[in-house]
């Protein structure tokens, strides 16, 4: 489909026939939402389309307004370990591994004193380990995914998901980087969730504080050179002993992808000077130890390098912590930073290759509004380019809006054991909380589309049509009623050869058909 | 020369496997051609070359590493394992040894991407167009190859394994996929004919998108293709009666596991090496390896990068076992985006820097050679005064490789690296 689309985005939204008042429901349900569930397709033949589509848009940039179900908002208190402050949730981390230390210990002792029993005891001690994570670690992210999943499925407020989506993986951090596993869902909740309809500088400034981005992006270690950790803090913080200087990694990349850009006018000396800036901003784990509620960034000033630095073309005086945040005041008003977040929302939620003219106007906004992100999303709501022929249905699934999808499309509500999901999530390529490197996953055909992504999504779509799928706790799907919501979504022909099918393969042939692989 | 000595092989990776003898290249002949496989894998995130493949004779290596440096080879465990008077292999790396002394292992030091970015995703970007500095190329610099082997397109020509479709590989020429995990080569739904026939008319349609008809017919026509190759190589197995057919348990119990992490990567590349020898058609095949970017506590002999790279030895070695006859007709390279800086950090880690060690591993390999033109770790040989300098071009080592060993014309090559015309390596790629 993307090669159709002009490539310098002339003739967007120009010759083609307008989207008709259904299709442009669909198409806010596929692009502001994780597609249609029944229940929307319903209430818009009902309401007619066009009054159902302005009371969705105007119910989406008031999310409050947009109601969790009961049932939604029962299952989201009963998950406990999200409720867990930053100290709570290191503490438990640090239980997991002491556990682990004493259990190699023990298993050690163990191997010493009874040498021929060894094998025994060892796999004995082995269980234990895994248990004093599985019962520590894991059900804090297992419940972190299941809010994810189960808000994605089953909220009303669907564009602040969406946007909670990309704006997470625009600040990627990864559950699989040490004590990262615990504290995911804080940074999600903490971090980026509340900020998606805010200012862009208030998010930055919460990712840049968070114990997750700093751990992940290792500011947390980054030290000015010769720094000597004094006696107390090297006993709370065994690490600290081992630093001796800086660490470059979070304030090249806060620059590449968090705000300017690659392209976005910086050098290697650039990156040198900031993470100088940036030394300094770290974890206060003494406040983590004393069971602190409140958040646990700390600006520590003996780690902080004071000297002057030059910086972006700017002399920078030793100050403290007043340095980072004069940091990121400079990098979110940035006009590349500005292009480069226009771009990224306009290729997420348009086209692969998004119209220029696009990205230019919501660039403008983003510097016009200095950042409020509201007003920038609504310009790409409010956008021709959005409601273009061009760019309905042009967009290939990521694994993740596929399963989600699929999900609302056979009114599923989240099933108590996410791991079945998360493992499809996996195998797919793309892990939920499990992306390594800080770029985040690509949104484009060219990263997901290939042989391997279509059989197993066929293969995923015949599942769900089976009793097995009933015994992961997904639901059992039926071909009417999935053809009903999806009906509108598929061409003339797909529809007529899905009927003219077996009954028993419809299901998987609707979630299979080439037009459910796109949105 | 000692890498010319065949020692009776101590791994079952070389057993079977003959010298690759000089008359027998003279004499091939375009049939022969068709045989000849290469094999690229990517160790995204920047593999710490300088601990891959050791200068240990400089001493500005061991001014520059406090804490992270290999120790000088010697008898102790744990120190590097001596390649020649400058260089020694990490200890980790134990396993391809054998290979090295056998000299179907060679190295290109002080190699990489001619742009100076620092950007990962740029970086890898570059060396998988294979046109670094230009973003707006559309394809890769393996899909590309694929029009220009010579001989006729196949399905399963190409053979990708992962989930996702990497860059390398973007483009018009269709390329196979390989699952990870040991069920890659069990039936899916799609493979049941009812399904397909069923499908067929749903992708197949002209109303249809021509990129998912084409990504539709990839997949069919790829799967049945490896399906056959795979039976037929089960079938051919059992008669010579040997144990352990196609498709049997994996080595590794925890290969079951969507993300591509080097812990699996093992029984995923044995696979992948059986694939490639029972289909008589791939001849490409590229993998990728994450986790290399070793910011913070590196570890030296032993820790976070040792433990990765004796994983990756582990994946070298089953994907060679995997190959069995065809590594005397195969080329793997391991590539990385770039090096890291020569000092460590100040958290026990490297930050990112400049040129890497390019891998080259199989039978046509000159191997045995640590190539390329070493520029020294002296501060004022270093680039922008941190980093090592890229002395070879990237494509300067896979140029050899695709016209003397695939037989890619020099008209063909142009396309496959445009505008590229740079010097070649210092030393012999390829055997002659």
């Amino acid at each position: 489909m993307a090669s159709t689309l002009p490539l310098a985005g002339l003739g967007w939204s120009q010759g083609a026939a307008p989207l008709s008042a259904e299709e442009k429901a669909l198409h806010a349900l596929n692009r502001l939402a994780y597609g249609p569930r029944p229940g929307d397709v319903a209430a818009m033949r009902s309401l007619g389309a066009e009054r159902w589509l302005q009371a969705f848009l105007a119910a989406q940039f008031e999310p409050a307004s947009a109601a969790a179900p009961e049932a939604l908002k029962t299952r989201l208190a009963g998950l406990d370990t999200q409720a867990l402050s930053q100290a709570e949730l290191i503490g438990r981390y640090r239980e997991a591994t002491q556990a682990n230390r004493a259990n190699r210990r023990e298993a050690a002792a163990t191997m010493e004193a009874n040498k021929d029993a060894g094998k025994d005891d060892n796999a004995k001690t082995e269980a234990a380990r895994a248990n004093a994570r599985r019962e520590l670690v894991r059900p804090v992210l297992q419940q972190t995914a299941q809010a994810r999943l189960a808000r994605a499925i089953e909220s009303p407020a669907q564009l602040e998901e969406v946007l909670v989506e990309f704006w997470f993986n625009h600040f990627n951090v990864f559950a699989g980087k040490g004590p990262v596993s615990v504290l995911v869902g804080a940074y999600e909740r903490e971090a980026i969730r509340p900020f998606v309809f805010g200012r862009f500088r208030d998010m930055l400034a919460a990712t840049a504080k968070h114990p997750a981005m700093l751990v992940y992006l290792d500011n947390v270690q980054s030290v000015k050179p010769g720094y000597q950790p004094p006696q107390r803090l090297a006993r709370a913080n065994p690490n600290a002993q081992r630093l001796t200087g800086l660490n470059e990694n979070y304030a090249r990349e806060l620059m590449e992808l968090h705000t300017l850009g690659v392209d976005g006018g910086y050098s290697q000396q650039d990156v040198t000077e900031l993470a100088r800036m940036l030394t300094g901003w770290t974890v206060d784990y003494r406040a983590a130890q004393r069971g602190s509620k409140g958040p646990l960034f700390e600006f520590d000033p003996r780690r902080h390098d004071n000297g002057n630095k030059q910086w972006l073309g700017r002399a920078v005086k030793g100050a403290g912590q007043a340095e980072g945040e004069m940091a990121l005041d400079v990098l979110a008003a940035h006009p590349s930073t500005a292009k480069h977040i226009a771009f990224k929302l306009a290729q997420a939620f348009v086209a692969d290759q998004p119209p220029p003219a696009l990205v230019r106007r919501l660039a403008d906004k983003f510097q016009a509004t200095q950042g409020e992100l509201k007003a920038v999303t609504r310009a790409l709501v409010e956008s021709d380019e959005f409601w273009s022929r061009e760019a309905y249905g042009a967009k290939f699934k990521t694994p993740y809006h596929y399963l989600v999808s699929s999900l609302r499309a056979l009114d599923a509500t989240t099933p108590p054991d996410v791991q079945p999901l998360t493992q499809l999530l996996a195998q797919a390529g793309m892990p939920l909380y499990g992306w390594q490197t800080p770029d985040g996953y690509k949104n484009v055909a060219s990263s997901w589309m290939n042989p391997e992504a279509l059989s197993q999504r066929v293969q995923f779509a015949s599942t769900l049509s089976e009793r097995r799928a009933r015994r992961s706790g997904l639901p059992a799907a039926d071909a009417q009623g999935l053809m009903s919501t999806l009906g509108p979504l598929l061409s003339e022909s797909t529809r007529k050869n899905i009927a003219a099918e077996p009954a028993n393969l419809q299901v998987a042939l609707l979630l299979g058909s080439p037009d459910f692989m796109k949105r | 020369m000692q890498r010319r000595q065949f020692l009776v092989s101590q791994t079952a990776a070389i057993a079977g496997w003959s010298l690759w003898s000089r008359s027998a290249q003279a004499a091939a002949a375009d049939p022969q051609l068709a045989k000849r496989k290469l094999v690229v894998i990517m160790l995204r995130g920047a593999v710490d070359g300088l601990s891959v493949v050791t200068p240990y004779a400089e001493r500005d290596y061991y001014q520059s590493r406090s804490t992270t440096a290999l120790a000088a080879p010697g008898t102790d465990e744990g120190t590097l394992l001596k390649l020649d008077s400058r260089f020694g292999l990490n200890p980790a790396l134990a396993r391809l040894k054998p290979f090295w002394d056998q000299g179907a292992l060679g190295f290109v030091h002080a190699s990489g991407s001619p742009d100076s970015t620092r950007s990962h995703f740029d970086a890898q970007d570059y060396m998988e167009s294979g046109t670094p500095g230009r973003k707006s190329t559309p394809d890769g610099w393996m899909n590309r190859l694929l029009a220009a082997l010579p001989g006729p397109a196949a399905p399963t020509r190409a053979v990708n394994m992962g989930a996702t479709p990497p860059r390398i590989f973007a483009g018009p020429n269709s390329v196979a996929s390989l699952g990870l995990g040991p069920r890659a080569f069990e039936a899916k739904a799609i493979d049941d004919p009812k399904m397909q026939a069923a499908l067929d008319k749903l992708y197949g349609g002209t109303g249809g998108d021509g990129a998912m008809a084409k990504t539709y017919k990839d997949t069919t026509e790829g799967r049945g293709e490896m399906k056959r190759s795979m039976a037929a190589a089960a079938e051919r197995n059992e008669r010579g009666g040997m144990a352990g057919g196609m498709g049997g348990r994996s080595m590794d119990p925890s290969a079951d596991n969507g993300a591509p992490s080097a812990r699996s990567f093992a029984a995923d590349a044995r696979r992948l090496g059986q694939l490639i020898q029972a289909d008589a058609h791939t001849q490409l095949a590229f993998t990728s390896v994450g986790g290399w970017d070793t910011h913070v506590n590196q570890g030296g002999a032993r820790g976070q990068l040792a433990n990765r790279l004796g994983s990756l030895a582990e994946g070298l070695e089953a994907l060679a076992q995997g190959l069995g006859d065809s590594l005397k007709d195969t080329v793997i390279v391991v590539m990385s985006e770039f090096g890291r800086t020569v000092r460590q950090n100040g958290t026990g880690g490297t930050d990112h820097g400049r040129a890497n060690v390019m891998w080259l591993l199989g039978g046509p390999v000159a191997g045995g050679q640590v190539m390329g033109d070493w520029p020294g770790l002296e501060t004022a040989a270093l680039t922008d005064g941190r980093d090592l300098a890229v002395t070879t071009d990237f494509r300067a080592v896979l140029s050899p490789i695709l016209q003397r060993h695939l037989g890619v014309g020099e008209v063909a090559l142009a396309q496959v690296f445009p505008g590229y015309g740079g010097a070649g390596v210092k030393g012999q790629v390829l055997r002659s």
